[in-house]
C-alpha cells in the first residue's frame, strides 16, 4: 500500500492543576484538520458521476472519511472531484468553478476522460483537464470504482497531511498566460494530448 | 391491504396559470382510499396593481438539480416561469464521429458510455442493430439473455431516475434505498461481464461472454427480493401528501402534443398513449412475455413517477419469465462472417489463424445498406442508425436519442409554473446528459 | 386538477392486422413494401425519385424542395397517418462524388407503419430543405442539431441556431466527411478558443428575444452576437 501511517508528534500532557493540554506542530494540526473533513464538491458530468453518487450512497458512505457534506456550491467546497469527461465548451465553466473556490482547495481528476481524455480523442474533448487547473490527484479507471475514487481520497489525504505552510509553490492557481490566455504553454499541451498507442494506428489507417 | 388510514393530507399543488398570468394554486385532498382528489380552486381576489421588471435567473450548467450539465435560463415574473431556454451540448463528445473511424464490434464500449445509465441496453440494442445491418441471427439462449440484460438495465436507470428525483424534491431515503438495489444489481453484472457500469456485453452475433454458474440463482434472489424495495419507495411517496402536492398537475402534455413533440418512453405513456417499442415494433421476441405497459391519464409529472414504478414491476415480471425460459445452448451465432474462430483453433490451425486475424486487422463487412432499429430504452424510443458503404466501418452512426428529444419540450412545460416546479419537472423528464448531447 | 385524457393506442387504424411480432430472417433487398411509397409515387409523381426496400423498411426517395409537402400529407391524410416523427439526420458517404442525403424518420402510430424519407441534395447545390417544424413540432432540436453537425439549412426552422457546439465554434460541421476526427486546429488552439468562451454570454434579456427573432437581426448584429459577444447589462 502506498499510505503510510502518519506519524504521532502530538502528547497529551497533564499540568499539576488537572488541565489538560496537547502540544503539537502546528502544520499537523492544521493538516490534521483539514484532511479530515474535506468537502467535495461534484463536478459530475457523465459516467463517473454514476460512481461517484455509488461512493456516496450506503455500501461505499463517503461519510466515514468526513466528506458527506456535498458542497454544489463552489465557495464552501476544499476539494473539487472532476468526475467525468470534459469537452472543450466545459472548459470555461470548470476554470470557472476553480477560480470561485477559496484556497485551500485541492481537485481530484477522476477517471480516464477527465485525467486524459480517455477514449474521446476528437474534436470535442479536452485532452486532461490539468491542461486547465491544477490537479493533485489522478484516478484512473473507466470508471474507477469506488474503491479506486476511495483511495484516491485517500491519498489526497496523505498529500494534506504533508503540507508545509512554508512551501510557498503549494497554492498554485495557474494563473493564465497574458498573451495567449492559455495556462500552460501550448507546445506542451500539443505534447500531451498527441494520440498515442493504437489510437494513432485506428483512426488513420485506411477503411 | 386494510391500513386504517390517518388523516387527510391537504397540499397545493399548481395548475396552470390564469388570465393574469399568475399561477393557479389548487388545494388537493388524499381521501381515505387514497385517491386523490380536487378541492374547488378558491376564486382569486383581483390582481394587485404590481408592475415589476422580469427577472432572469439561470441554472446550470453546474447544478445538482439539473441532473449533469443542462443550463435553463429562465424568464421569471416574480416566481412564475415566463420563458425558457434551454442550452445543451456541454456534454458534447463526438460519439456519432468516433463511430466512422471505429469497426462495428470496436463500438460497443462507446455505446456503454452514452446513455450511461441504461449502459447494458444499450450494447444490446446496438448488436441489435448491426445484426440486422450483417443479416445474422442469434441463438436463442443469447435472446433471452438479453431481454434480461434490457430488463436488469431498465431497473437500474429507473433507480437512478427515482433517487435523484426524490432528492431533488427534499426526499433522501429513496436515494439510498435505491442505490441499495443497483448495487445488487451491479454484483450481477459484475458477475457477469466483469464491470459494473461500462459493461461492453454484446458482441456482433453474440454476447461477450456467457453467464456464470449459479448467476440465475442471484437473479432469482434479486427478483424475489427487489420488490419490497418497490412497494417502500411507493410507501413513501405515493400517497405522501408532499410528493402528491408537488408533483400533480405540473408540466402537464397532451397525448397529442406528447406525440407532436415527439415525446417517448414513460413521458408519452404518461399522457395515455400506449406506445411501447416493445409491443408495437418488437425485437428480441418482446411479444412473447406477458407484460403490461403502464399508462398515465393527466401527462404530469405524478403520473410519469407511477408510470414508471409500475414500469420497475413489470421488468421484474419479464425478469421472471426469461429466467425460466432461459434455454441451454451457446450464447454465439455460428456465422463465421462476424464470430471469432475459438482461441484453441486460431492457436493451432493456419486456416482459423487467418481467419481470426482478418477479423480482427478488418473487421466484418457487412453489405451496402442501412438499418434503423428501435428499441425501448429507459428514457423512450432510442435507434441506432446505421449506413454501410461495405467497408468495415459504417459511414454514419447515428443515436436517435429519446431524452434529447424529450428534454426539447421543457420550454412548453414549464411555462407558468413556478420556479420550484421547473427542478420537478426537468426530473420527471429523466434525462442523462451523456445521450442529450452525445 | 388536470383533464384526463383518454388512452391513445397504437394500431387502433387497423385493428383486424395481426400482432406485431419480431422479425426475422429479412431479406437483405425486397420484401413487402410500405404501402406509402405507392401512395406517394400516386400522389406526387414529380417529387417522387424512387423507393426501395432495404432489411425489411421502406426507404422513399424524394426531391428535397417539396419534402414539406410531402410529410404534411402523410401526417394529415387519414389514409396514412404519420403522426410521429422518430428523427431528422442526414448522410454523407465518403465517396466525395456521391450526393448528401437528408432522412426523415416517419411512424405512424396508429397503422403501426415506419416509413423512411430521403432526400438527396445535388452536388455544389447549397445545402437547403424544408424544416418540418411546422408539422412536428418535435423537429425543432432535432434538425438544430442536424444543422449544427452538417450545415444543412432548414428553411422554416423557427430558430435555427448551432446547438451542441457553442455560438462561435469556428472549425466547422463536425460530421462532415472533410472534417478531420480531431478537428482542423492545434489542441492548444482549441482549447484557447474553448476558454475565451464567456460563460455568461447568451445569458439577458436580449438573448431571450434573440432566440425568437435571430433571423430577423441586421446583419452586422448577428455577427456580432454569433461572436460570441455579450449582449445587455
Amino acid at each position: 500500500m502506498g499510505l503510510s501511517q502518519t506519524s504521532p508528534t502530538s502528547a497529551l500532557f497533564d499540568s499539576p492543576n488537572q488541565e489538560s493540554w496537547v502540544a503539537t506542530r502546528l502544520d499537523f494540526l492544521v493538516n490534521w484538520s483539514r484532511a479530515k473533513s474535506l468537502w467535495p464538491m461534484p463536478f459530475g458530468t457523465a459516467c463517473c458521476a454514476i460512481e461517484f453518487m455509488a461512493t456516496a450512497a450506503t455500501r461505499f458512505d463517503l461519510a466515514r472519511f468526513g466528506m458527506e457534506r456535498m458542497s454544489f456550491s463552489p465557495r464552501q467546497a476544499d476539494v473539487l472531484i472532476c468526475a467525468g469527461r470534459v469537452p472543450f465548451k466545459l472548459a470555461p465553466v470548470l476554470r470557472r468553478i476553480w477560480q470561485q473556490m477559496p484556497q485551500p482547495k485541492w481537485c481530484i481528476s477522476m477517471g480516464a476522460c477527465a485525467s486524459s481524455g480517455g477514449m474521446f480523442d476528437n474534436y470535442a474533448v479536452v485532452q486532461g483537464i490539468d491542461t486547465i487547473i491544477p490537479v493533485d490527484v489522478y484516478v484512473p479507471g473507466c470508471p474507477p470504482r469506488p474503491e479506486g475514487l476511495l483511495y484516491g481520497i485517500m491519498m489526497l489525504q496523505e498529500k494534506v497531511m504533508r503540507e508545509k505552510m512554508s512551501d510557498a509553490a503549494i497554492r498554485n492557481e495557474m494563473e493564465p498566460d497574458p498573451q495567449s490566455g492559455l495556462y500552460i504553454p501550448a507546445s506542451k499541451i500539443d505534447e500531451l494530448s498527441e494520440p498515442f498507442g493504437n489510437s494513432v494506428q485506428q483512426t488513420r489507417s485506411g477503411l | 391491504m386494510a391500513t386504517k388510514t390517518r388523516t387527510v393530507e391537504v397540499a397545493l399543488g399548481t395548475a396552470g396559470v390564469d388570465a393574469d398570468g399568475r399561477a393557479v394554486r389548487t388545494p388537493m385532498t388524499v381521501t381515505e382510499n387514497g385517491a386523490v382528489s380536487t378541492l374547488e380552486a378558491p376564486p382569486l381576489g383581483p390582481a394587485p396593481e404590481l408592475q415589476g421588471e422580469h427577472m432572469l435567473i439561470n441554472i446550470g450548467p453546474q447544478h445538482p438539480a439539473t441532473h449533469g450539465v443542462l443550463r435553463l435560463v429562465l424568464e421569471l415574473d416574480g416566481e412564475t416561469v415566463v420563458r425558457c431556454v434551454p442550452h445543451i451540448g456541454y456534454l458534447h463528445c463526438g460519439f456519432e464521429k468516433i463511430g466512422e473511424y471505429r469497426q462495428y464490434n470496436q463500438i460497443i464500449p462507446w455505446t456503454d458510455r452514452e446513455d450511461y445509465l441504461n449502459s447494458i441496453g444499450n450494447n444490446v440494442a446496438f448488436s441489435i442493430g448491426a445484426e440486422r445491418l450483417f443479416g445474422v441471427e442469434v441463438p436463442p439462449r443469447c435472446t433471452v439473455l438479453r431481454v434480461i440484460a434490457m430488463e436488469l438495465s431498465r431497473i437500474i436507470s429507473h433507480l437512478v431516475w427515482l433517487g435523484t428525483t426524490c432528492i431533488d424534491l427534499g426526499a433522501f431515503t429513496p436515494f439510498l434505498w435505491s442505490f441499495q438495489e443497483r448495487e445488487n444489481v451491479y454484483n450481477l453484472l459484475e458477475s457477469w461481464v466483469g464491470a459494473r457500469l461500462t459493461t461492453s456485453a454484446t458482441r456482433v452475433g453474440g454476447m461477450a461472454a456467457d453467464i456464470p454458474d449459479g448467476w440465475t440463482d442471484q437473479l432469482r434472489n434479486f427478483i424475489r427480493t427487489f420488490p419490497k424495495t418497490v412497494d417502500e419507495c411507493d410507501r413513501m411517496l405515493t400517497r405522501n401528501g408532499i410528493w402528491i402536492g408537488r408533483t400533480t398537475g405540473l408540466g402537464v402534455m397532451s397525448s397529442d402534443e406528447a406525440i407532436n413533440y415527439g415525446l417517448s418512453g414513460p413521458m408519452l405513456r404518461a399522457s395515455g398513449v400506449a406506445y411501447d417499442v416493445r409491443k408495437d415494433f418488437p425485437y428480441l421476441d418482446y411479444e412473447t412475455y406477458d407484460f403490461e405497459v403502464p399508462v398515465g391519464s393527466h401527462g404530469d409529472v405524478y403520473d410519469r413517477y407511477l408510470v414508471r414504478m409500475e414500469e420497475l414491476r413489470q421488468s421484474t415480471r419479464i425478469l421472471a419469465q426469461a429466467v425460466d425460459r432461459l434455454p441451454d445452448g451457446p450464447v454465439n451465432s455460428s456465422d463465421h462472417r462476424v464470430i471469432l474462430p475459438p482461441k484453441s483453433r486460431a492457436m493451432s490451425d493456419m486456416e482459423s489463424m487467418i481467419h481470426h486475424f482478418k477479423q480482427v486487422m478488418e473487421g466484418p463487412r457487412p453489405p451496402v445498406g442501412e438499418v434503423y432499429v428501435p428499441v425501448e430504452s429507459p428514457k423512450g424510443e432510442k435507434g441506432y442508425y446505421f449506413v454501410s458503404d461495405g467497408t468495415a466501418k459504417p459511414v454514419r452512426w447515428r443515436i436517435r436519442p429519446p431524452s434529447y428529444v424529450n428534454l426539447s419540450a421543457i420550454s412548453k412545460m414549464v411555462e407558468g409554473h413556478l420556479l420550484s416546479d421547473v427542478i420537478a419537472i426537468n426530473a420527471s423528464i429523466d434525462i442523462v446528459m451523456g445521450e442529450i448531447d452525445r | 386538477m388536470t383533464a384526463t385524457f383518454a388512452p391513445v393506442l397504437p394500431g387502433s387504424a387497423r385493428p383486424d392486422a395481426s400482432a406485431p411480432s419480431t422479425p426475422r430472417n429479412l431479406p437483405e433487398k425486397g420484401g413487402t413494401a410500405n404501402p406509402s411509397a405507392e401512395a406517394i409515387a400516386a400522389k406526387f409523381g414529380q417529387a417522387y425519385i424512387r423507393s426501395e426496400v432495404v432489411w425489411g423498411d421502406t426507404t422513399v426517395y424524394v426531391r428535397p424542395d417539396s419534402v414539406l409537402e410531402i410529410v404534411r400529407w402523410l401526417h394529415d391524410d387519414p389514409s396514412q397517418r404519420y403522426d410521429y416523427l422518430s428523427d431528422v439526420t442526414a448522410v454523407e458517404y465518403r465517396d466525395p462524388e456521391q450526393e448528401m442525403e437528408v432522412v426523415w424518420h416517419l411512424r405512424s402510430l396508429p397503422f403501426r407503419r415506419f416509413l423512411r424519407l430521403k432526400a438527396p441534395l445535388a452536388k455544389g447545390s447549397p445545402l437547403v430543405v424544408d424544416s418540418v417544424w411546422p408539422v412536428y413540432k418535435g423537429a425543432d432540436w432535432i434538425e438544430r442539431e442536424c444543422y449544427d453537425m452538417f450545415g444543412i439549412t432548414f428553411r422554416g426552422h423557427p430558430d435555427l441556431r448551432r446547438i451542441l457546439m457553442w455560438e462561435s465554434y469556428r472549425e466547422g460541421f463536425p460530421l462532415r466527411k472533410d472534417f478531420p476526427l480531431r478537428g482542423r486546429f492545434s489542441r492548444a488552439e482549441q482549447l484557447r478558443q474553448a476558454l475565451s468562451i464567456t460563460t455568461e454570454g447568451r445569458y439577458s434579456m436580449e438573448e431571450l428575444s434573440v432566440a425568437e427573432a435571430f433571423e430577423d437581426l441586421p446583419e452586422e448584429m448577428r455577427r456580432r452576437l454569433a461572436g460570441g459577444e455579450r449582449t445587455g447589462e
